[in-house]
């Protein structure tokens, strides 16, 4: 199936993809960030933001709207002893990849950039890059706070892309392609013991546990957020950043949770069907139902990474690593051999 | 020159300028940099050629961990910022020997396969694994062996034998503590006249 975003010219389907991906980047980005203020706010019992409106909606949702305002209008400080250049392009750096994932992340049938023949493969490659951007804004900066934050950040990615990588894998395996499009369509098409329709969200509940985990803490969110812990290091690699580029971590870090939210549905959750063996209409019911439905489960699972953010204690640095290379990479590396087992006995 | 002709060149020219910089480059965090260019211009590359898992393989495993472990190693050891003093007696030597590599090897290629024209259809995946898992399954299998005992060995090598060094339950914490304190305590009783504060901030 092509992507709905194909023309006859292909310049124009061009332009017409990347200001379509770059628009949703920026606007599922903001939304995320005005629910987790909201809904954290209620969770500790007090509103959240109430003022902010846009035109009669009040509730604070133009609260980050006018925090992007306020992030454009500030003055732009570069420390005098800082690397200029790499301090400049480090979050630039650090934007990109997330930007590039949504390349490949179906949203209903039909609905995607490209439907790459390497999706799951290429998305997990981006997700690893992401880190270059936040080690040289640590370094460029000049200040110890954010040289430790990245050294931590980077040490924390290292032990937490293998589970992701792993449990990604063990989708791979189970559906038998890298293409995100056909992931969802093989995962619509399980039926465990010939009567109970399912996502790859049962059989793997482990892998599915395992990317969760890993996806919070590549964003470093928290519990996950020992590399901008602020009672330690003020705020790790973004201590020495003020307005556009501030803003540009923090949009890399709210596009993430989407971004890597999408990726979960898509690969546990059964991306676009409503229910387990569900049947879409063809044409444009079924990608408006398609799109509503993945955009309304990643929109849940970044609730419940507010929700994480809300309940646990941030975890200590030994115990962050601990956690990944003696519980989470060998449970992947289980279940991938289970997985593998199960695949060649049962036809 | 058709389109990915001339999207092949800028790959190739914007490699090279890459690479060529990470050698000369005055700050060995730049240099890393560089070869971060360098590497996804050689995935550009690849793509351009068809390889489709080669240039996602070479983005995760080099730039995605390589690179990020040479950073990473660089910080936690010594990066300052801005031009460092190098003092490399060898430069000389090092570029003959890769100046005349390089025109060994571009001898080579274009004698054997310079007239050859590459027949660019993208690679599937699944041809991919039916080749290495199939076709090669026991070089393949021989190689994953020997990358796991290589591992392996470099743990062994980096963990220490027992009975050397200090053992974790003694805690070498404590042994720094205690070193960093004598001294402290001896300015404390030559110099008597910040004796008694040091002494009044020290008693409980």
């Amino acid at each position: 199936m092509e992507s709905i975003l194909t023309f006859d010219s292909l310049l124009f389907t061009v332009v017409v993809k990347v200001l379509v991906i770059v628009a949703f980047f920026l606007v599922a980005a903001l939304v995320v960030g005005y629910l987790e203020h909201k809904v954290m706010g209620h969770m500790q019992d007090r509103t959240g933001p109430m003022e902010a409106g846009l035109g009669p909606v009040k509730h604070g949702v133009g609260q980050l709207v006018a925090d992007g305002a306020k992030f454009i209008q500030k003055e732009d400080i570069i420390p005098r002893s800082a690397d200029r250049w790499v301090f400049a392009i480090a979050p630039g750096v650090a934007l990109v990849p997330t930007l590039m994932i949504l390349v490949v992340i179906p949203f209903g049938p039909g609905v995607w950039a490209e439907n790459l023949d390497l999706g799951l493969f290429f998305a997990l490659a981006a997700s690893g890059v992401t880190v270059i951007g936040v080690l040289m804004a640590g370094w460029a900066s000049a200040n110890k706070f954010s040289l430790m934050g990245a050294i931590r950040d980077a040490a924390q990615l290292i032990a937490y892309e293998l589970p992701l990588v792993l449990a990604g894998a063990a989708v791979a395996l189970q559906a038998g392609t890298l293409s995100l499009v056909e992931i969802v369509e093989r995962q619509n098409e399980l039926v465990l013991f010939d009567t109970i329709p399912v996502w790859y969200g049962v059989p793997q509940v482990i892998g599915f546990g395992l990317f969760f985990v890993a996806a919070m803490a590549e964003l470093n969110r928290p519990p996950f957020d020992m590399p901008i812990a602020d009672s330690e290091i003020i705020a790790g690699h973004m201590t020495e950043y003020t307005g556009l580029r501030y803003a540009f971590f923090m949009l890399s870090e709210y596009a993430g949770m989407v971004v890597l939210s999408a990726l979960a549905v898509v690969l546990f959750l059964g991306g676009w069907y409503p229910w387990p063996g569900a049947d879409l209409p063809d044409g444009a019911w079924g990608a408006v139902i398609g799109t509503v439905t993945t955009i309304a489960k990643t929109v849940i699972l970044a609730m419940v990474m507010t929700w994480a953010r809300a309940t646990f204690p941030r975890l200590r640095e030994d115990q962050l690593q601990r956690m990944a290379w003696t519980i989470l990479i060998p449970l992947a590396l289980a279940q991938i051999v289970v997985i593998a087992i199960v695949i060649v006995v049962l036809p | 020159m058709s389109v990915p002709d001339l999207f092949m060149l800028g790959a190739l020219v914007l490699g090279g300028a890459a690479a060529l910089l990470v050698v000369t480059a005055r700050n060995v965090v730049h240099a890393a940099l560089y070869l971060v260019v360098a590497l996804v211009a050689v995935a550009a590359a690849f793509l351009w050629m068809g390889a489709e898992f080669l240039a996602w393989a070479q983005v995760l495993v080099y730039v995605g961990a390589v690179v990020v472990l040479i950073l990473f190693g660089l910080m936690l050891t010594r990066a300052p910022i801005g031009p460092m003093a190098q003092h490399n007696e060898n430069r000389k030597f090092a570029v003959a020997v890769s100046v005349g590599l390089f025109a060994l090897l571009m001898t080579l290629i274009v004698t054997t396969v310079g007239d050859a024209t590459l027949d660019v259809t993208p690679v599937r995946v699944a041809d991919l694994g039916e080749v290495l898992y199939v076709q090669w399954a026991f070089p393949f299998m021989v190689l994953g062996f020997l990358l796991t005992v290589a591992l392996i060995g470099a743990l062994v090598l980096a963990r220490r034998e027992e009975g050397e060094g200090p053992l974790p339950d003694e805690g070498p914490d404590d042994a720094r503590d205690e070193r960093e304190r004598a001294p402290a305590s001896s300015d404390v009783t030559s110099a008597p006249g910040s004796g008694d504060a040091g002494q009044q901030i020290g008693a409980p």
